[in-house]
């Protein structure tokens, strides 16, 4: 083999020029130095994009839902929870069905084919076909593989307390925001915020690492009321009986714990199901006991009679003459149902009369009433959150005329809430003081309220609201056997465009056991028109019934002996929950 | 010296799979945590739904028709309840 002669080839035995060799050099190392500084420039300085074209191929943000809280009773029995639900979703554009899978769908949804077709036809980027479907039917739905049919998480809201609960608690909407009562009022404690994190997923969908959470998520909190499912239950059950045994239009009961302020049950006619709010009526939504004004009647005079005690006016047993039954102040009249005669300020209020306490509140100022109203807090909306709440018509002092000043006296010309005047009876159950409403539960109850009345007159006064509710009163049927009961009825005319109508309210607040006050029970049924109207026939049977059967419940010492009572109406008495 | 090279080689693979190994148990781990989490969030809710069928169940309309209807039971009436003192029964 001979050796090889490159060397000898012709072509290199011709000297190149030396430039060429050096500018292939530069050219090279110049196109090297332009690769290195845009990939340093890349990799480096300005590697966002790149950056973020890598990450988006592993990984992913997904949503943390976060549900919303549950409401519970005092005694943790669950009154409203949220479960996951669908809703099935479109766009139409997309969607391709066979008259077959349109049927298969309409089936499945419980809805009509051309109902169906209609809005899959229109002229829309999304419609919802149909919400809040169960997850077991959803996944049905999502087994027929539909082009174009979509599904999305919510969240379904249940009460299973129905009507009893339905004006405490309200309801929230499809998009699980509150829209009345407690879902309203506590509403940014309930709802939960969604949160989002960042994780890394593997080939198969499985997360395999945390990156970071974006968001953290809040679950909604759960809210305790001050409410007791049984005793709601027991006033719902007792008032629907009041309700339709006097043929009445609406009515609404309070119960309050003395001890505490917190509201026990808060229950309105007519209510409705929250579950299915179909055909809705605003009748229905009505919160009444707490957005409903009425002149309350009698049931005020024992404010008259403790302020005219507190100003020394008159005393326990002071002679008030009544008779003949009309008294006449300005050019009108007022009137007794029954003519009494010489009354002592206790018997006024034990037989309700008109004329007595009108004359009591006639020795007083003006001011000095309203300021007493104001500070019971007639007027004043009680401002526990829920939507509508009033505070009744109460008007200064200033522009009332005697006969006005008369009529408020014995709840004319004047206008409460029920809950109102439940909390106002308070300072007669309390020694003197008002203590704040609660609708949820208290774990350390305030120990004392605003001071409206001394004790001294706080007790005189128990002792006349005691007289009412014993033989000789206007509500012997409000008594309850095993406890000393005090209480006040109220009869009054309904406005009517302006003039009294032959129509009435019929109330009744008392508090149970006298010795140790420890429930406020208000009672008012509007407009009764089965025959009879007067507060101490319509709303005291409901309010003993209430009573009893909340005091049982609570367990509360008897004060007084167990044995029948001596009256007609024994049979009502007895037939208890 | 070459010998001592190798032995530090050898112990940097070793290092090296070790870490893949922890990582890869890591994720295992992760992905079982992930399983008990999404199980945890399932269970809440079927204990949601639990609650509301307990809830209906025990209606207190549902229980005070049974009593009455079923069961025949009805409230005691004024005479028939004796109360007992509790400081004197002991």
């Amino acid at each position: 083999m001979k050796s090889i002669r490159f060397a000898r080839s012709p072509l290199l035995s011709e000297r190149l020029p030396a430039w060429r060799q050096r500018l292939l050099l530069v050219l090279l190392l110049g196109g090297f130095a332009a690769l290195i500084g845009r990939s340093l420039y890349l990799q480096g300085i300005q590697n966002d994009f790149l950056g973020d074209k890598g990450r988006a191929r592993y990984e992913r943000v997904i949503e943390i839902s976060a549900t919303r809280g549950r409401i519970a009773d005092r005694h943790g029995d669950m009154l409203a929870v949220s479960t996951p639900v669908k809703s099935i979703w479109a766009i139409p554009e997309d969607v391709r069905l066979s008259p077959a899978q349109s049927r298969d769908l309409g089936q499945l949804l419980d809805m009509d084919v051309r109902e169906l077709n209609r809005k899959l036809g229109m002229e829309r980027d999304f419609v919802y076909v149909r919400r809040q479907v169960p997850p077991e039917l959803a996944d049905k739905v999502s087994a027929l593989k539909l082009e174009g049919i979509h599904q999305q998480n919510e969240y379904r809201r249940y009460y299973p307390g129905g009507e009893v609960m339905a004006h405490v608690l309200g309801f929230t909407g499809v998009d699980d925001a509150g829209q009345e009562g407690v879902e309203l009022a506590f509403n940014s404690q309930l709802s939960g915020r969604v949160g989002s994190r960042r994780v890394i997923k593997d080939r198969r969908g499985n997360i395999v690492e945390d990156v970071e959470s974006i968001k953290v998520p809040q679950e909604g909190k759960d809210i305790n009321l001050s409410i007791d499912a049984k005793i709601q239950y027991l006033a719902y059950n007792q008032l629907n009986k009041s309700v339709l045994a006097n043929k009445a239009r609406a009515g609404s009961v309070v119960v309050l714990d003395i001890r505490s302020g917190e509201i026990l049950a808060l229950v309105n006619l007519p209510t409705y199901n929250p579950n299915n709010r179909l055909r809705l009526g605003g009748a229905q939504l009505r919160n009444r006991a707490l957005t409903d004004t009425f002149e309350p009647g009698s049931t005020m005079k024992p404010f008259i009679a403790a302020l005219a005690l507190e100003k020394s006016k008159v005393r326990f047993d002071t002679p008030i003459q009544t008779a003949p039954g009309k008294l006449t102040i300005g050019s009108a009249t007022i009137s007794d149902a029954h003519a009494h005669g010489q009354l002592t300020v206790a018997q006024v209020i034990q037989k309700s009369s008109n004329i007595g306490i009108a004359k009591i509140a006639l020795s007083m100022e003006p001011a000095e009433m309203w300021a007493m109203f104001d500070s019971v807090g007639f007027g004043t909306p009680i401002k526990l959150g829920f939507p509508g709440e009033v505070g009744g018509r109460l008007r200064p002092a200033k522009s009332w005329k005697p006969i006005e000043q008369a009529t408020m006296a014995y709840g004319h010309g004047i206008s409460v809430t029920l809950m109102h005047m439940a909390r106002a009876y308070q300072a007669f159950a309390r020694d003197g003081d008002l203590l704040p409403l609660s609708l949820t539960r208290l774990d350390t109850p305030p120990s004392s309220g605003k001071p409206v009345f001394s004790a001294q007159t706080a007790r005189e006064v128990r002792a006349m609201l005691e007289m009412a509710v014993q033989p000789g009163g206007t509500a012997p049927q409000a008594q309850i056997s095993g406890y000393r009961v005090a209480g006040k009825t109220g009869t009054a005319h309904k406005l009517e465009g302006g003039a009294y109508a032959n129509k009435y309210v019929a109330s009744f607040v008392g508090f149970a056991p006298v010795s140790e006050p420890r429930l406020i029970v208000a009672v008012m049924v509007d407009e009764p028109s089965a025959g009879k109207h007067y507060g101490g026939d319509v709303a005291a049977p409901a309010f003993a019934e209430i009573m009893a059967g909340a005091l049982r419940t609570l367990g509360v010492a008897t004060d007084a002996p167990l044995k029948p009572l001596q009256m007609a109406n024994i049979e009502v008495v007895k037939e208890g929950m | 010296m070459a010998r001592f090279n190798l032995v530090l080689l050898l112990i940097t693979v070793a290092c090296a799979l070790s870490t893949v190994s922890a990582n890869h148990r890591a994720r295992k781990l992760f992905i079982e945590l992930e399983g008990e989490q999404k199980r945890m969030r399932e269970l809440d809710v079927e204990w949601g739904q639990l609650q509301l069928e307990q809830s209906t169940w025990a209606s207190h309309a549902r229980i005070e028709k049974i009593a009455r209807e079923k069961l025949g039971m009805r409230a005691p009436v004024a005479g028939q309840v004796i109360v007992i003192d509790a400081a004197a029964a002991r």
